[in-house]
C-alpha cells in the first residue's frame, strides 16, 4: 500500500496545511498554475473524462461525462456547486478534507469551474460543520488575496467568484436538486429529473453539483495525467477513494484506498482498521453509508471495494461510509435507528416516502416493544414495495434498502420479536390495525 | 395603529451590530437573488441574538424585501434555526448508527440522569438543554456530541461529567461577574 500515491489524504497529517503557504510548500496550486494559462477548459474536461473519475458523493456518475452535459452558448451563466453537505450516516470523509486540506478542495473547484466555463461557485457546507465554514471561508479569503480567485486568475483571463454557504440542518440538501432549491432560499425539496441540473439547475441556469472529494481529486489528475490516475484502482473503478471506517474496530478513521481493495483488508488490515475490538466478532458491514444494503460477515470477507464488485454482491459503494457491526449488536435495534433517521429526514413532498418512512419506523418500533403482529414482516415488505422507485428522489429507496437487506439476512432476529400465537386465517394487516397497536 | 404600522414598529426594534451590518450588506451584494441570501441572513441573526426572537423573521423579510412566508418556510424546514431560546449549553448527542453501535444510548442516559432532563428538555435556568441529533459526521470518533460550534468526541460518562463541571463553573463565574457589575453600577 505504501507505493500508492495519497491523492486526497496526503496532507491530512501535515500541520497547518489549511494555511495557503503550507499548502503551496507541499506543491499546492501547482496544478492550477500549470493548467490555467496554457490549457483550454475543454482539455481539463477531457482529461478528467479520460481518468474515469466517478462522483464520490454516492451515485458514482462519471464526472467528466456530467461536465459534458453543460450546454455551450446558452447566454446564461453556468453555476458550480460543491456539495459539502456531508450527512450520510457513517460518512465523515469530506469533513477531513475541509478541515485539514481546504485548499485542495478550492484548487479542485477552480479547475472544475474552468472546465465547464463557470464563473460563480458556491461551497454548500452543512450547518453542523460550523467551524469548518469558518475554516473554508478563511482559506477562500487567502486564495483571493493570492490571486487564485477573483478576476483574471493568474493572468489567464479566467474569472471566478466563490461563495461559502452554510446549510441549516437537513439531510435531503445533500441530494443535488435539494441542494439547488436550498441555495435558492427554499425548502430543500428535490426536483423531478429531467431536466437535469446540467441543463436547468440553480436559478434555471446550467449547474454542476459535485462532491468535495470529487473536486479534490482533480488537481492530482491535472498534474499527473489521466493515465497515471487510471494506473490506480481497477479497470472500471480507477483511482483512490476515502473510506470512513466506524463501529467496533480497533482503529476507526478515514483511509484512502485504491479502489478494488478487499473489504476484509480495510477492516482487519494492519494499515487500516486492525480488526475488531477484543471480545467482539464481525457480524455485518454496511460498506457505503447507511443507505446501502448490509452485507453479512461472510459476504464482507469476500467483497472488493469497487463499484462493480459491490454491485455484484447486491450492495453499493455509495459515499464510502463503512459501518462495521459487531456480534454485540441487535440488528432490529440498529435498523430502528436507521428507519427513525429516514423518517425524520424525509422532506415530505412525496406521499410514499413521507408516509412510508413513518410506517417502517412505527412497525419496527412496535416489534421492538413486543407489540408486533404476526404478519408485521409481511406488512413491512408491502410498505417497502410501495416506496421503492415511486418517489422524486432516492430517499425512499435509501430507507427501503437497509430495511429489506437487514430483514432478509438476519430474519431470525426479527422473527424472534413476533408473537408465536396463530392469528385468524383472514387477518389482513391494515393501516387501522397498525394504528391501534402503536 | 394599523397592523402594518405595528409590524413596522416591531421590526424597527432590531438592528445588526456594525460588523454584522457590513457582512449583511456584502452578502446581499454577492448573492444573485435576495431569496438566495435568506439563509445566510438568518444565520447572521442567530449569531447576533442567539436565536430567532419574535419579530426577527418579519424584520428579515423587510430587510430583504421578500414575503414573510418565505422566511418561515426556511425556519420551519431546517432544524438549526431556533425560534425558542435553545439554552446556553445545548448538548446534542448523536443517536445515529455508528454512535449507537459505540454506546450513544449509554451517554444519553448518563447525561439525562446527571442533568435531570429528558431529551428535548431545557432546564429552568435556560442553562442546559439535552437533545438527540442525527449523524453529525464524527462516526469514527463515536460516541460524540455537539455543543454550540464544537464537537466532543470519544465520549465516556466520566468525560461528560468533567465537561458539565467546566460549564457549570463557567456559568457561575459569569453570573458572579454580572452581579458584581450590577453592584458597581449601583454605587
Amino acid at each position: 500500500m505504501s507505493d500508492m500515491p495519497r491523492i486526497l489524504s496526503g496532507n491530512f497529517d501535515v500541520p497547518n496545511c489549511h494555511r495557503i503557504d503550507v499548502y503551496e510548500s507541499r506543491g499546492g496550486y501547482a496544478a492550477l498554475r500549470k493548467t490555467l494559462p496554457e490549457t483550454l477548459g475543454t482539455k481539463v474536461q477531457e482529461e478528467v473524462k479520460a481518468a474515469g473519475l466517478r462522483g464520490r458523493g454516492g451515485a458514482g456518475f462519471p464526472t467528466g461525462v456530467k461536465w459534458g452535459f453543460v450546454p455551450k452558448d446558452t447566454g446564461k451563466p453556468v453555476y458550480f456547486l460543491v456539495n459539502a453537505d456531508e450527512s450520510e450516516p457513517g460518512t465523515f470523509k469530506d469533513r477531513f478534507i475541509l478541515d485539514y486540506d481546504p485548499h485542495l478542495m478550492i484548487e479542485g473547484t477552480i479547475l472544475s469551474c474552468f472546465a465547464v466555463n463557470c464563473h460563480d461557485a458556491f461551497i454548500y457546507i452543512r450547518g453542523e460543520y460550523g467551524w469548518l465554514v469558518d475554516r473554508v471561508q478563511e482559506a477562500v479569503d487567502e486564495a483571493y488575496a493570492k490571486g487564485y480567485l477573483g478576476k483574471n486568475i493568474l493572468g489567464s483571463g479566467f474569472d471566478l467568484e466563490m461563495i461559502v454557504h452554510k446549510g441549516a440542518g437537513a439531510y435531503i440538501c445533500g441530494e443535488e436538486t435539494g441542494l439547488i432549491n436550498s441555495l435558492e432560499g427554499k425548502k430543500g425539496q428535490p426536483r423531478i429529473k429531467p431536466p437535469f441540473p446540467a441543463l436547468v439547475g440553480f436559478l434555471n441556469c446550467p449547474t454542476i453539483v459535485n462532491n468535495v472529494e470529487t473536486v479534490a481529486s482533480v488537481p492530482w489528475i491535472m498534474s499527473h495525467g489521466a493515465e497515471a490516475y487510471r494506473a490506480i484502482g481497477t479497470e472500471r473503478s480507477p483511482g483512490t477513494k476515502l473510506f470512513s471506517l466506524s463501529g467496533p474496530v480497533k482503529r476507526p478513521g478515514n483511509y484512502e484506498i485504491p479502489l478494488g481493495l478487499p473489504l476484509r483488508e480495510l477492516i482487519f488490515g494492519e494499515d487500516f482498521g486492525q480488526g475488531m475490538l477484543d471480545g467482539i466478532e464481525l457480524k455485518a458491514c454496511i460498506p457505503g453509508g447507511s443507505s446501502v444494503p448490509v452485507l453479512t460477515a461472510a459476504e464482507s470477507m469476500e467483497v472488493n471495494l469497487d463499484y462493480e464488485d459491490l454491485a455484484a454482491k447486491g450492495t453499493m459503494l455509495g459515499s464510502g461510509g463503512c459501518i462495521v457491526i459487531g456480534s454485540d449488536a441487535h440488528m432490529p435495534e440498529v435498523l430502528k435507528v436507521l428507519l427513525q433517521f429516514y423518517h425524520h429526514e424525509s422532506c415530505g413532498q412525496c406521499t410514499p416516502c413521507r408516509e412510508g418512512t413513518g410506517w417502517l419506523d412505527m412497525l419496527i418500533g412496535r416489534m421492538l416493544k413486543g407489540k408486533g403482529h404476526q404478519r408485521d414482516l409481511e406488512l413491512l415488505e408491502r410498505v417497502c414495495a410501495g416506496m421503492a422507485g415511486t418517489t422524486i428522489c432516492v430517499l425512499a429507496d435509501a430507507a427501503v434498502m437497509p430495511a429489506r437487506s437487514f430483514i432478509s439476512k438476519f430474519k431470525h432476529e426479527f422473527e424472534a420479536l413476533l408473537p408465536k400465537g396463530i392469528e385468524p386465517e383472514d387477518y389482513v394487516p391494515t393501516a387501522h390495525s397498525a394504528e391501534q397497536s402503536s | 395603529m394599523s397592523e402594518a404600522e405595528g409590524a413596522m414598529k416591531a421590526a424597527a426594534a432590531f438592528a445588526f451590530s456594525a460588523e454584522r451590518e457590513a457582512r449583511f450588506q456584502k452578502l446581499v451584494e454577492r448573492y444573485p437573488t435576495n431569496f438566495s441570501a435568506l439563509m445566510p441572513t438568518l444565520w447572521l441573526c442567530q449569531e447576533e441574538w442567539g436565536w430567532l426572537k419574535p419579530g426577527v423573521p418579519e424584520w428579515v423579510a423587510e430587510r430583504l424585501d421578500v414575503p414573510v412566508s418565505r422566511v418561515y418556510e426556511l425556519i420551519t424546514f431546517y432544524t438549526m434555526y431556533y425560534t425558542e431560546n435553545p439554552g446556553r449549553f445545548n448538548l446534542q448527542v448523536c443517536r445515529n448508527v455508528s454512535c449507537h453501535l459505540m454506546g450513544a444510548q449509554r451517554i444519553v442516559k448518563h447525561l439525562s440522569g446527571r442533568l435531570g432532563l429528558a431529551p428535548g428538555q431545557t432546564d429552568d435556568e435556560g442553562l442546559f438543554r439535552l437533545e438527540e441529533a442525527e449523524c453529525l459526521g464524527a462516526c469514527g470518533m463515536a460516541p460524540m456530541m455537539q455543543v454550540g460550534n464544537r464537537y466532543y468526541e470519544n465520549l465516556t460518562p466520566e468525560k461528560c461529567d468533567a465537561l458539565i463541571e467546566t460549564w457549570m463553573a463557567e456559568a457561575t463565574s459569569d453570573s458572579l461577574r454580572e452581579s458584581r457589575a450590577e453592584e458597581a453600577s449601583d454605587v
